[in-house]
């Protein structure tokens, strides 16, 4: 089947961010004493577990980044067109998901619609009654097999994960002890940074994780695990799909907020003077407006221009993944300041120190001295407030959402499927499921997000004293 | 002290100046009027004289800074800028677009939006402490590790499903009290509780671990050593030496969002129907109404500002320690 490439501007900037990832990680690796605190967390299990989901949730987001075009089949010669739909290597993996749209609503686990229709059985005759679904439990014919096969159908997906996380870790093992070994350096002191407890409850969590995707792998190739939503989509797939959304704001605005924040923050602090009070001025303005307020602004005049410039879009994609990048713009500019703020007064610390004044009476230049003696001394303060944002910008996705100046209304995300799902709580029966899946996906990701967050800055801050 | 306070008046001015020419770029720079009128009317079948229309219904007909038609101090005064930017200092927001005043609308949805907020923040605050008090109390047991991760819990989970939650647990399973509305005088109770109890609850994860973080860190020092020494109990040490000590910075990091509880919650107020500034906005934002947002946004970083004052004031207040300068 014949593509095309597609890179949307958020793919662009994830790469970007992804590259600087894997350059620092390298460059970390080299340097023991930057080395250092990772090893501490690494030493944590609740912080190695929640690392192990979130890498589960950035996987999915890379996958669902790799965006491409299907070819439409070739028409009287004009050329090769492609679709206006773009999808994702990920969309690819799981294409019974996207595909497999029900007529409307259904719940969890159902094999009829969620509301009776008028129906004509084998006889012709009318009659008023649920009907089946298209796909979910297709195969069964009618409601008493259903528990039996759920249940079966679970257990074949859990002894297929387990067993292929063994096969796995057996594999890794034998190939492990198989290669030439090559002659170990001594450790250093303290070289090991997993313990036996962290090894042990990682091993667990892996195995909870595959046994749990295994069963519902296995069983949305026959079911609608999660149910599906007004106009039939999996529920499941809406919720896999936002994570990507999710994990987009949350780190691309650190894009904006990082050079910002550090460059001006550590001017302010480092030159004083009259930079001092510019920079102290434009942050104390940006932040004395409410942020959902200028968020609000900012994106009510962006909506504008892309109404009136229909033209610079060629997929409805493309032109929703600019507003997500906007946003991500937006957000950033409005959460910079509090970084800003930190930076500068602890610059202003820094620069009064002996080493810097040591610097200065050598004749070192400014720009070293930043570069080589300050910002190196910031990096533990700006790493921690990236990370403890990252939880409060996926969050805040949902709620700007709610408000109407979130992502773009076709665009899958947390935000928009509780803006969707939430009128559908005074009916009757509820229709709980897509609500539930929006809440608890967003509650394991920010959940593992903060314990992650909370264990860098226990590892990074250097105001808890450590016996080591 | 007087003479202080003036001072940092006159420091807020140039901030609000630069908010307010902040908000008239964003507005009427970056987003022409003509942008506007095209937005309101709809982007297809837009004649230049409905926009013209438009505009000088509103007032945006005329030049932005300079009025070159004009005489004498109309110059300066006949300009968007003047008549809707600069005007805001006076505390004249102008006409939404559907022609009523702005100004009278913020002073009578001001009073729902406070019946919220102000029991949310006097209640919060209460529980937030004496929790975060619970947890110092049995620092390093089960109890204190079993409300740290409560606290994370709580602080993980959106806000929104707080709200959507209490509605569906409290008023459509229990019926206790209405799902959403409000009413002025004695029977305003039933429609406040569940928003302030809700408003409680979502922010009592962040705020209690702040606080405990913050104890933790007075409990550590010299002062509450020579307590102990002296004999007094634990608990007579928590009270009356670590409370008082903590209690500086809770108090002075608290003061900041007092003037903005007149804004109200954008979310409590439009989940729950409650006709105040929250939501008020909110139907702006979705109503594309600008003059507005951009009113909000003023009165917004206005009282943010005010917080910021009162923060200086209250640090001189509770703590001898600080010398004015």
């Amino acid at each position: 089947m014949n593509f095309m490439p597609v890179i949307l501007w958020s793919d662009a900037l994830v790469f970007v961010l992804l590259a600087t990832g894997i350059t620092t990680a390298w460059y970390v690796r080299q340097r023991e004493h930057l080395l250092l605190p990772w090893r501490r967390v690494a030493r944590g299990s609740v912080a190695m577990v929640s690392l192990l989901v979130l890498s589960l949730f950035l996987l999915v987001g890379l996958l669902d980044t790799l965006h491409y075009r299907v070819a439409l089949p070739e028409q009287n010669n004009s050329g090769t067109a492609y679709s206006p739909e773009v999808l994702s290597v990920f969309d690819k993996l799981v294409e019974p998901l996207r595909v497999q749209t029900e007529k409307t609503y259904s719940g969890p686990f159902a094999i009829t619609l969620y509301a009776k229709e008028s129906i004509t059985d084998a006889q012709g005759n009318a009659l008023r009654d649920y009907p089946r679904l298209r796909y979910g439990g297709a195969h069964l014919t009618d409601e008493s097999q259903r528990d039996g096969d759920v249940l079966w159908r679970a257990i074949k997906g859990v002894a297929l994960g387990v067993i292929s996380v063994i096969v796995f870790i057996v594999l890794a093992g034998w190939a492990k002890r198989s290669l030439p070994t090559r002659v170990e350096h001594a450790p250093v002191g303290g070289r090991v940074s997993c313990t036996p407890h962290t090894l042990h409850s990682l091993l667990a969590a892996v195995l909870i994780i595959a046994a749990f995707t295994g069963a519902v792998a296995n069983l949305a190739t026959a079911y609608h695990v999660l149910g599906t939503d007004k106009v039939g989509q999996d529920v499941l797939y809406l919720s896999l799909k936002s994570i990507r959304t999710g994990l987009i704001i949350g780190t691309v605005t650190t894009l904006v907020t990082l050079p910002l924040a550090l460059f001006l923050g550590v001017a302010a602090g480092y030159f004083r003077g009259w930079v001092d009070d510019v920079i102290q001025y434009i942050y104390t303005v940006l932040s004395s407006v409410p942020s959902v307020l200028l968020i609000a602004a900012a994106v009510l005049i962006m909506q504008v221009t892309i109404d009136t410039h229909p033209e610079w879009f060629d997929t409805a994609a493309s032109r929703a993944d600019l507003r997500l990048v906007f946003l991500c713009l937006i957000l950033g500019v409005t959460s910079w300041t509090g970084l800003c703020r930190l930076l500068r007064g602890e610059t202003l610390k820094l620069r009064e120190m002996e080493y810097i004044q040591a610097a200065q009476s050598f004749g070192v230049s400014s720009l070293r001295i930043l570069t080589r003696h300050i910002v190196p001394n910031v990096m533990h303060i700006t790493l921690i407030a990236l990370v403890m944002d990252f939880s409060a910008l996926v969050l805040a996705e949902a709620v700007l959402s709610y408000v109407g100046v979130g992502v773009d209304p076709s665009m899958i995300s947390f935000g928009t499927m509780i803006n969707a799902a939430r009128l559908e709580m005074g009916r009757e029966p509820m229709v709980w499921w897509a609500l539930a899946a929006a809440f608890g996906f967003m509650l394991v990701l920010v959940l593992a997000a903060n314990l992650f967050a909370d264990a860098v800055r226990d590892a990074f801050d250097p105001r808890l004293n450590r016996t080591e | 002290m007087i003479a202080y306070i003036i001072r940092r008046i006159l420091y807020a001015i140039p901030i609000l100046i630069g908010v307010n020419l902040l908000t008239f770029a964003l507005f009427f720079v970056v987003n022409t009027p003509d942008d506007m009128a095209r937005m309101q009317l709809g982007i297809k079948r837009v004649t230049p004289e409905a926009i013209e229309k438009w505009k000088q219904q509103r007032g945006y007909d005329k030049p932005l800074l300079v009025n070159s038609a004009a005489s004498g101090a109309d110059k300066i005064t006949d300009t968007i800028f003047w008549q809707k930017s600069a005007s805001m200092f006076a505390f004249d927001f102008g006409y939404s677009d559907d022609g009523r005043s702005i100004g009278r609308e913020i002073t009578t949805r001001m009073g729902p939006s406070l019946a919220i907020a102000l029991p949310t923040f006097l209640i919060g605050l209460v529980v937030y402490v004496s929790f975060a008090l619970l947890m110092t109390l049995f620092r390093a047991t089960a109890l204190d590790i079993a409300g740290v991760a409560l606290c994370v819990l709580l602080m993980s989970i959106s806000g929104l499903f707080y709200i959507i939650g209490g509605q569906f647990v409290v008023s459509k399973l229990w019926h206790l009290v209405p799902i959403s509305g409000y009413n002025g005088g004695a029977s305003a109770f039933k429609f406040v509780a569940l928003p302030i109890l809700i408003g409680m609850i979502g922010g009592i994860g962040s705020s209690s671990r702040w606080y405990r973080t913050i104890f933790l860190e007075e409990i550590g020092k010299d002062y509450v050593r020579t307590a102990r020494a002296k004999g007094l109990s634990e608990l007579r040490v928590l009270f009356s030496h670590v409370l008082k000590n903590a209690m500086i910075p809770i108090l002075t990091g608290v003061v900041v969002v007092i003037p903005l509880l007149f804004m109200g919650s954008l979310l409590t107020e439009s989940f729950f129907g409650i006709p105040g500034l929250g939501s008020y906005t909110i139907d702006a934002i979705n109503a594309q109404d600008f003059s507005v947002v951009r009113a909000m946004v003023f009165l917004g970083s206005a009282l943010y500002i005010a917080g910021l004052i009162l923060t200086d004031i209250s640090y001189t207040v509770v703590d001898p320690r600080v010398r004015l300068s």
